[in-house]
């Protein structure tokens, strides 16, 4: 059986003044109904645009979408407009990260819940009203047949965020994409909706892929990681997989630098070398070298591609580097477990 | 008292109440409490950290000690002195002592000017002519922080996030000043970097021997850095101790929550500690709760909480305002 939402060979490219920037390399990945992908990278990594292009968003635009996209049977790459409109908020929705910024500050929140709902939904203005009011009753808005008709700056930060998890799920989507959902909120309120967004995915069966850039988050809310540098998929596997045993110097560099709340703070923290790359001028090779402390065979690493390829056959953890294994897996149960 | 042992930075009762919207056209302004009464010292060479949710007034209060914003009450004494309502002028020889780092390196930078001139202006305000001269100075600390010195004529634009970072760090350093305050000054930073700046300002601070209140709300960033930490809820501090103590056994509820819900990246530790939730939202600061500002999101709140504003006591070695400490 095909996975809910398969994605394959998906690339995206935006012609620019200054050349064309290839945002999203070949990416491939599934989720399964019930299940969390977390996708994860800094800013410029293609992460938002990979959501974008799932939702068909880019159509219209001048960016060039190749691949495959399944979502439930059909193919959204190569489906018109229209086609994939009728699966938008449906069969998926996205929630974003400024949740003041994706809601109109001129409509009540009741109203831009209830019009989602009105338009895929043959109900009358009053059941789509009602379903608005149940849907911030279930995302845990006190008193919301009151609070249905306040206008988005009425409501905080957190609330805000939990009228566009309302919205994004009046439908019943089978996939949500949420971009970012809690990077503006404080951590007490992050955690609330992390929790919200898994109780309804038990209750819905929803699929969701995360886009986050917090290592803390995925851990917590997903099954799967896919990691991506300067557009390529870097290394993918379970969470377990990716955040206990990682196998790529990135996802080393990465989680050693973070600080943690356990380990010893008087330590200095294993930062990675310079910056993200400018997608304007990606590195040759690997995109990671200049920054990668592990860079074996100089000319291999900055002149060829790595391939994606899995740790051991059969399984779905796998790593686009050229270090080859056995090395790998010294180093990093030499250096990088230690830290970890 | 010696010298020595007298801290740099003395605050008592500080305050900042702001003017926010009418009540009706020729009503009354309401007020927002920004910073309402709070007490600390910062000695020598220590690192204090201030955390706090957005609104708890962490901020507002780096922006007192630094004299940005005058405070409405309290003092703020710095070396001895109380500069708490100088005048510019009075303040202006004060401020090469007194440095502050800004969160977003993307506005706090003069897109118009070069590095070289973002951080030699500290010299020419003051009238300072170094030795050697102010460019030689000024390429030694970008050399310092990390820059190339041939950066010197650049532009801002020109520079990534991280690096942008380090010219409002080289800014801050020029004068050589004794206390920092660094407001938030990692969160706009991308994961890789951020580890790259704080082990900079901990250099500086070993090397320089720089005092830092360093503001944050990522309970695990301040615990890299700051020796001490004040946690803030809505213009209170609630607790204060040093690093180990409040993160190994933290006594005010609202810190303990804090911290159980910073997502740790380690899948096994998901499950394994517990995990308070608080729920709704942090209260407007222009109608706080009585009492303590805490009680409407405290699990432990009795009537008492309602009535009475806990004060900041000693337990141990924890200052906590709390009726009913862990």
């Amino acid at each position: 059986m095909s996975a809910f939402l398969e994605v394959k060979n998906l690339s995206v490219v935006f012609p620019t003044d200054d050349g064309r920037v290839q945002a999203v390399d070949s990416l491939s990945f599934s989720v399964e109904k019930g299940k969390t992908l977390g996708i994860v990278g800094e800013s410029g990594s293609g992460k938002s645009v990979t959501s974008l292009a799932i939702l068909g968003l880019q159509k219209g635009t001048r960016a060039e979408v190749t691949g495959e996209i399944w979502v439930d049977g059909k193919e959204i790459v190569s489906a018109t407009e229209s086609e994939v409109r009728k699966l938008r908020g449906k069969a998926m929705s996205m929630i974003f990260q400024d949740a003041l910024a994706a809601l109109h500050p001129y409509y009540t929140v009741g109203h831009q819940i209830a019009e989602a709902y009105l338009v895929h939904n043959n109900v009358s203005k009053k059941q789509a009203f009602a379903r608005a009011i149940e849907m911030l009753d279930r995302v845990g808005i006190p008193e919301p047949q009151k609070r249905v008709n306040d206008y988005p700056h009425q409501f905080s930060g957190g609330m805000r965020q939990r009228a566009m998890i309302a919205m994004a799920l009046s439908c019943n989507p089978s996939l949500l994409i949420a971009d970012e959902p809690t990077t503006a909120l404080d951590v007490t309120v992050q955690a609330q909706i992390l929790e919200l967004l898994r109780d309804l995915q038990k209750e819905f069966g929803t699929a969701i892929i995360l886009i986050t850039h917090d290592l803390g988050v995925v851990a917590e809310t997903a099954d799967d990681i896919l990691l991506m540098y300067a557009g390529k998929q870097i290394e993918y596997g379970t969470v377990r997989d990716v955040l206990q045993v990682p196998q790529h110097p990135y996802a080393w560099g990465l989680l050693t630098s973070i600080p943690r709340l356990t380990g010893d703070p008087n330590l200095p923290l294993t930062a990675i070398q310079g910056a993200p790359p400018s997608m304007i001028s990606v590195p040759s090779g690997c995109a990671f070298h200049p920054r990668c402390n592990y860079v074996e065979k100089a000319d291999v690493c900055a002149t060829r591609v790595p391939e994606l390829v899995a740790i051991e056959s059969g399984k779905s953890h796998s790593v686009r580097c050229h270090m080859d294994s056995e090395l790998r897996q010294r180093i990093f149960s030499t250096q990088v477990k230690p830290q970890l | 008292m010696s010298e020595l042992d007298s801290p740099i930075l003395s605050v008592r009762g500080l305050t900042k109440h702001f003017p926010g919207g009418r009540q009706g056209f020729f009503g009354k302004h309401e007020i927002v409490q920004a910073v309402d009464g709070i007490s600390f010292d910062v000695s020598q060479g220590e690192a204090l950290g201030l955390v706090g949710e957005s609104g708890c007034g962490k901020s507002t209060t780096g922006r007192l000690i630094t004299r940005l914003l005058e405070p409405t009450a309290g003092t703020v004494v710095f070396e001895g002195q109380d500069i708490s309502h100088f005048s510019n002028t009075q303040m202006r020889p004060i401020r090469s002592d007194l440095q502050m780092i800004f969160q977003d390196p993307y506005a706090s930078l003069n897109p118009r000017h070069t590095v070289g001139t973002i951080v030699s202006t500290p010299f020419r305000i003051n009238k300072i002519t170094p030795e050697g001269g102010v460019k030689k100075r000024v390429q030694e600390i970008l050399e310092i922080v990390g820059l190339n010195p041939e950066h010197y004529n650049r532009y801002p634009h020109e520079f990534s996030g991280g690096q942008r970072q380090r010219i409002g760090i080289a800014r801050a350093l020029a004068l050589r000043p004794k206390l920092i305050v660094a407001d938030e000054p990692v969160s706009a930073l991308d994961v890789s970097i951020q580890a790259q700046i704080i082990n900079l300002m901990k250099d500086l601070q070993k090397d320089f021997g720089l005092t830092f209140v360093f503001i944050a709300h990522d309970l695990a960033v301040v615990r890299h850095f700051a020796q001490r930490v004040a946690v803030m809820y809505l213009g209170n501090i609630v607790e204060i101790a040093d690093r180990d103590t409040l993160y190994a056994t933290p006594k005010h509820p609202y810190t303990k929550a804090l911290l159980s819900a910073v997502p740790e990246a380690d899948p096994d530790a998901v499950g394994a500690r517990e995990r308070i939730r608080l729920t709704g939202d942090v209260p407007n600061p222009i109608n706080p709760p009585s009492g303590c500002r805490f009680r409407t999101r405290c699990w432990k709140a009795a009537e008492i909480c309602a009535t009475q504003p806990p004060a900041l006591i000693q337990i141990g070695t924890s200052q906590v305002a709390c009726h009913f400490p862990e």
